[in-house]
């Protein structure tokens, strides 16, 4: 009995071993091959680590591949992205779940309702709308629309990160004569902090790697975020592979970073908006 | 205390950013859509307004091929459900049991989820390479010659080489969610059962996955919503061709409007993304509810 035990234990072992594989190999692949020639990569040495290390390839990419500026447009638009989300995120949080109003429920149960809504809904009527305030290829046709949609993502988390801070503190500061505006800014910003975090990730994970809008929404080169600019690069870059895996890896590397540094909490936070939403 | 929490001008300026975000990004266009999905428009010329033409011609016309994107989405969907679910609650079983290792699995697990959808893409358009991709280049070295293919190119097999790379990247996310999810159940209920003699099979079927229902109708309703609304890795790998084999709702919607300029035909199909999101959302959790009682 304990024998078979054993036998079976190896057996799902090595099945999350293989799976690990799976996993893990098209990955490998990417990173080796972005470093090295077509001839490597198309018999040579198809799956070995590079025998000349071609870092060429990453400075093709960043220069004539134009990723250097995707890079940074793509960092632009996140961050902007991020900043807005949160600034209307937890106002508005606070206002619906501490101040006293009539609607505040209806008003939440709409914004809960963005959950659900697909991009889709969205694309024509706001691109007809950019059109004509002159704003397609900008970095606010992005930051808008992507704040937009990660709202109601944010109000749910930041709100369950405020009913867990006990009202007693915003009456001690009543009390003190502090009127609402230095109540939120004094007594809940700081509090918030984790639910910042949380937020970011998510907010970051979302507009980074988001396609449909930004392919729709920008065609001048100067504003194309990271997943266009791959787009166009592979068009452009057929036959010469190097350069197209070193792309790929500047666009994956600062998530891998990310995961590095914080996993548990990228973990956490894409589980806390599962379970919630 | 009330008085402070009543103010007035504070409410208002707290809410002004979100409202005005979500009203005119979100509120607004899904009634514009609604209204451009009854007019026949080019988004230049004047537009007529053709009632439910174009919902009509969505499900009768031939040319369209909307029912064919339905059905491909459906197809992906049902293949999300059972393979790629089947496979994260296989894995978020066993290695939510505590094995030797189990937090090294579930981070290797997790890293797909995070890369974009574009990069994933691309590395699987070099994957399936008729020439020098990695699938046919090891069947090559097998001597399988006669099972190389053009994966994305072959009518056959493209809406398939489609969902591969779809399973791949999210299956480690609904195993973390699973496994997040038994984590949280009781261990004593498990240990209970193996006491009473359960073996691991009989303690998965009758105890876990029972308990576990709240997580997998979650983990069903993004399977499914996900499925009718994909897009990126579509677009990226074979933008719904060859001949339309894996055109799904989506890459259609975009074609018609940003290609073809057919405002109102795309905005139809708009529509009915978010419908079919909704009603499916609501079906999956009307069928979950009704299992439980």
């Amino acid at each position: 009995m304990k024998k078979e035990n054993k036998i079976g234990k190896s057996i799902v072992f090595i099945l999350l071993c293989f799976w690990t594989l799976v996993q893990l190999f098209p990955l490998y692949w990417m990173f080796t091959f972005s470093l090295k020639s077509n001839n490597e990569i198309f018999g040579e040495n198809v799956i070995g680590l590079p025998k000349q290390w071609l870092w060429e390839n990453y400075t093709a990419a960043l220069t004539t591949g134009n990723m250097a500026v995707y890079f940074l447009n793509s960092f632009i638009v996140t961050a902007g992205t991020i900043a807005l989300t949160i600034v209307a995120a937890l106002t508005a949080t606070y206002a619906l779940e501490r101040m006293v109003w009539r609607g505040r429920k209806l008003a939440n149960n709409l914004f809960m309702l963005g959950l659900t809504v697909p991009i889709h809904a969205a694309i024509l009527p706001v691109f007809i709308m950019l059109r004509n305030l002159k704003m397609t290829n900008s970095y606010q046709a992005l930051i808008i629309p992507y704040s937009a949609f990660a709202l109601a993502m944010a109000i749910l988390i930041s709100s369950s990160f405020i009913r867990g801070i006990p009202k007693e503190l915003e009456e001690a500061a009543c009390i003190d004569g502090a009127n609402v505006y230095g109540i939120f800014w004094h007594i809940i910003l700081p509090l918030m902090r984790p639910a910042l975090s949380t937020i970011g990730i998510f907010v970051f994970l979302q507009a980074w790697n988001e396609l449909m809008f930004a392919v729709i929404f920008i065609n001048d080169s100067k504003y194309r975020t990271l997943s266009v600019g791959i787009q166009n690069l592979s068009g452009s870059y057929t036959t010469e592979w190097g350069p197209i895996g070193a792309a790929l890896v500047i666009a994956t590397f600062p998530v891998l970073i990310l995961y590095a540094f914080m996993g548990k909490k990228i973990q956490e936070s894409l589980l806390i908006g599962a379970v919630k939403g | 205390m009330d008085k402070v929490m009543k103010n007035k001008t504070a409410i208002l300026l707290f809410m002004l950013p979100a409202t005005v975000l979500f009203v005119a990004i979100i509120i607004v266009p899904i009634f514009m859509s609604g209204y451009y999905s009854l007019l026949d428009w080019d988004g230049m010329t004047e537009a007529t307004f053709v009632g439910l033409d174009n919902y009509i011609d969505l499900f009768t016309s031939k040319s369209a091929g909307f029912p064919k994107t339905l059905k491909n989405a459906f197809v992906l969907a049902g293949l999300s459900v059972t393979l790629q679910l089947g496979l994260a609650l296989a894995l978020a079983l066993t290695l939510a049991k505590g094995r030797r290792g189990e937090r090294f699995f579930v981070t290797v697990f997790f890293i797909p989820v995070m890369i974009s959808t574009v990069v994933i893409g691309q590395l699987w358009m070099k994957i399936y390479n008729p020439q020098y991709g990695l699938i046919n280049m090891a069947l090559r070295s097998m001597g399988l010659d006669d099972w190389t293919r053009t994966w994305l190119g072959d009518q056959d097999t493209a809406l398939y080489a489609v969902f591969i790379p779809l399973l791949w990247q999210y299956v480690g996310y609904h195993m973390l969610l699973m496994y997040a999810g038994i984590k949280s159940i009781p261990v004593s209920l498990r240990e209970a059962a193996k006491i009473d003699g359960a073996t691991d099979y009989q303690i998965s079927r009758f105890v876990t996955i029972p308990l576990l229902k709240p997580v997998l109708q979650v983990c069903v309703i993004f399977a499914v919503v996900g499925s009718l609304k994909a897009f990126d890795m579509i677009y990226v790998l074979t933008n719904g061709g060859p001949a339309h084999a894996s055109e799904v709702p989506s890459t259609l919607m975009v074609s018609r409007i940003f290609l073809r300029n057919q405002y109102g035909f795309g905005s139809a199909i708009a529509i009915m993304i978010i419908f079919l999101c909704f009603f499916f959302a609501i079906l999956i959790k009307k069928v979950f509810k009704t299992e439980v009682d």
